[in-house]
């Protein structure tokens, strides 16, 4: 992910500003200029609405922007302008996303291309405003497409190729692109944003397939089917998120060509000659990362992999980069009550084709905000060094008894 | 005092709910990335009321920032209420080092003897509090903490902090632009160091 501190000065695209993870969400629907905004705010995504409303009163936009009175209207408004044909996006996080749950599978099937902004926050009771990954967690099985992001800078570039991605015709799918809630989308860094007018030649304007409102084509949305039909229907979904890996591809090597970033579908770092790797996502890996390094300089082999996409989940990326290692943690930021963790589910999963066994120790870490310290990684990786399997998840930074 | 080419220097400011630590927070890491640098700034969120106490965070440096945890070990403590020197322990996670800024009517040499700071540790003590209050008229101690702060990375005039806030505040009356820019330079020449 090159950064913007070593391009040349003399590039006329170049617009560093201090922001948020939030506020560059915002500046990204800002450029983009959706057709249709629907949205009810919730903390921790609160500012982005909030800052968009300003861009539509103040005329920077000219986008509908329709204030409801709860998140399940929010998201049956962004359904309806989305199949009449229109860009739609919005925001929520946490229990707000919960409520919008009922029509989250509905979008899908309707194969209406919103581009959602998830901020992650834990899901009540208690109540807590803080991130983890218990509100997207439970949608994975809705037909979204889920892409994580690590900062600030990676939230609005990832919401460029999520439009495109999200109207892609051989893909039609909505996507959430999820920030840890306070850690990114409060922390306030520099973001180097496209130009307006770059931005509307990349994202251009949606060509929808089957508008609702074009009455010389007439359609139907929301019909009845039974035993008959219903199933081909969802292998036709399930179709297009077999076709995201694919097309996003192709839009990565365009978005590089624009912006000198890349973002590929898993992050690899240091995992090539790595022994032991500890999969993560969104904004703590950069405390594994810096643990990488200090334990490369101590002549241990470590690495460290995030999973940037989630739905659909890279498999074949994610055994190629994890095959004949002495092991490997996965340290998940939501719990299964009762099961395996998402992504250690998923890891395990892909893993199990691969020619040799790979040890898999699962963690979970970060529930409510609880942070994720350097020690933290550390003592991770010592127990893949010193091969301490156990069965089922450890928890990480959980007061004992005694604390 | 500080020097970024050796890794990352990290920041942790001590204030009141209501107070502006983290706007000053803010404000800091607008001015050293404008010099720059890479920086970070983020608060503690906890419960949202005025007068509780709340800690913000820099992290700057000259290299791509990745961490995002929490300060433990701040290099620079910044106390921008004088009624938190104790309360707050604002030596909490410090290496002996470490430099401290703290908004007091107390001079720099008796406050580091109140704190029991080890010989090593720098102590720059301002009356950030008086300062807004003659130039301003009220207790907004954050142009006067900025200016100290300069002090502190000193590789960045005073001057660049007060005509960057001078920018950010450009819907404030000229009066009060000029009132802050004051304080701000005040700021730097009145911190007494120890």
């Amino acid at each position: 992910m090159g950064h913007s501190a070593e391009r040349d000065e003399a590039d006329t695209n170049r617009r560093v500003e201090m922001t948020s993870g939030n506020l560059a969400f915002a500046e990204a629907m800002r450029q983009i200029n959706p057709d249709v905004v629907a949205a009810y705010p919730i903390t921790p995504s609160t500012e982005i609405p909030m800052r968009f409303a300003e861009y539509v009163a103040n005329g920077d936009v000219d986008t509908r922007y329709v204030a409801v009175e709860s998140e399940h209207s929010a998201i049956t408004a962004c359904v309806g302008a989305s199949v009449a044909g229109g860009r739609v996006m919005t925001a929520s996080s946490a229990n707000g996303v919960a409520l919008m749950h009922e029509i989250f599978p509905i979008a899908a099937s309707f194969r209406a291309p919103i581009v959602f902004g998830l901020v992650n926050r834990s899901l009540g009771a208690p109540v807590n405003i803080h991130c983890d990954h218990s509100d997207s967690m439970p949608e994975r099985d809705s037909g979204w497409v889920q892409i994580y992001c690590e900062d600030a800078q990676e939230v609005y570039d990832t919401v460029m190729l999520s439009v495109r991605l999200a109207e892609h015709p051989d893909v039609l799918t909505p996507v959430f692109v999820c920030q840890d809630g306070f850690i990114t989308s409060h922390c306030y860094e520099p973001v180097e944003f496209l130009q307006d007018e770059s931005v509307r030649q990349f994202v251009g304007t949606r060509e929808p397939r089957y508008p609702l409102l074009d009455v010389d084509n007439p359609v139907s949305y929301g019909s009845f089917t039974m035993s008959e039909h219903y199933f081909e229907i969802k292998r036709n979904q399930i179709e297009g998120l077999n076709n995201v890996s694919r097309v996003y591809r192709e839009l990565s090597d365009e978005y590089v060509a624009l912006s000198g970033r890349e973002y590929p579908m898993i992050d690899r770092y240091m995992t090539d000659d790595a022994d032991y790797v500890v999969v993560i996502m969104s904004s703590a890996t950069g405390v594994v990362k810096d643990v990488v390094d200090d334990l490369r300089r101590e002549g241990v082999r470590a690495g460290c992999l995030r999973v940037r996409m989630y739905r659909p989940f890279p498999s074949g990326e994610v055994r190629e980069a994890l095959s004949g290692k002495k092991c490997v943690a996965v340290l998940d930021r939501s719990a299964s009550p009762g099961g395996v963790a998402p992504l250690a589910a998923e890891i395990k999963s892909a893993l199990y084709m691969s020619p040799d066994r790979v040890p898999v120790f699962d963690y979970i870490f970060g529930l409510g905000g609880r942070d994720f310290f350097p020690d933290d990684a550390r003592r991770v990786f010592q127990d893949l060094m010193d091969m301490r399997y156990e069965d089922g998840a450890r928890y990480i930074g959980l007061l004992e008894e005694d604390d | 005092m500080v020097d970024t080419m050796n890794g990352t220097i990290e920041v942790r400011w001590h204030g009141r709910g209501g107070q502006g630590a983290k706007s000053a927070s803010a404000v800091l890491a607008e001015v050293l990335f404008g010099e720059g640098k890479y920086v970070q700034s983020f608060p503690e969120y906890g419960a949202e009321r005025q007068g509780a106490p709340i800690r913000a965070y820099n992290r700057v440096s000259n290299r791509p920032i990745r961490r995002r945890c929490g300060v433990q070990n701040p290099d620079i403590v910044v106390v921008v209420d004088p009624t938190m020197v104790e309360s707050a322990n604002p030596s909490e996670g410090c290496a002996d080092d470490a430099i401290y800024l703290v908004n007091t009517p107390e001079d720099a040499g008796s406050l580091r003897r109140r704190l029991g700071l080890a010989d090593s540790a720098r102590v720059l003590a301002v009356d950030a509090t008086r300062i807004t209050i003659e130039e301003l008229g009220q207790n907004r101690p954050n142009a006067p903490i900025l200016g100290a702060l300069s002090r502190v990375f000193s590789d960045v005039p005073a001057e660049t902090f007060a005509d960057h806030f001078t920018k950010k505040m450009k819907s404030l009356s000229p009066k009060a632009l000029e009132a802050n820019r004051r304080a701000i330079l005040r700021g730097r020449e009145e911190a007494t160091l120890a």
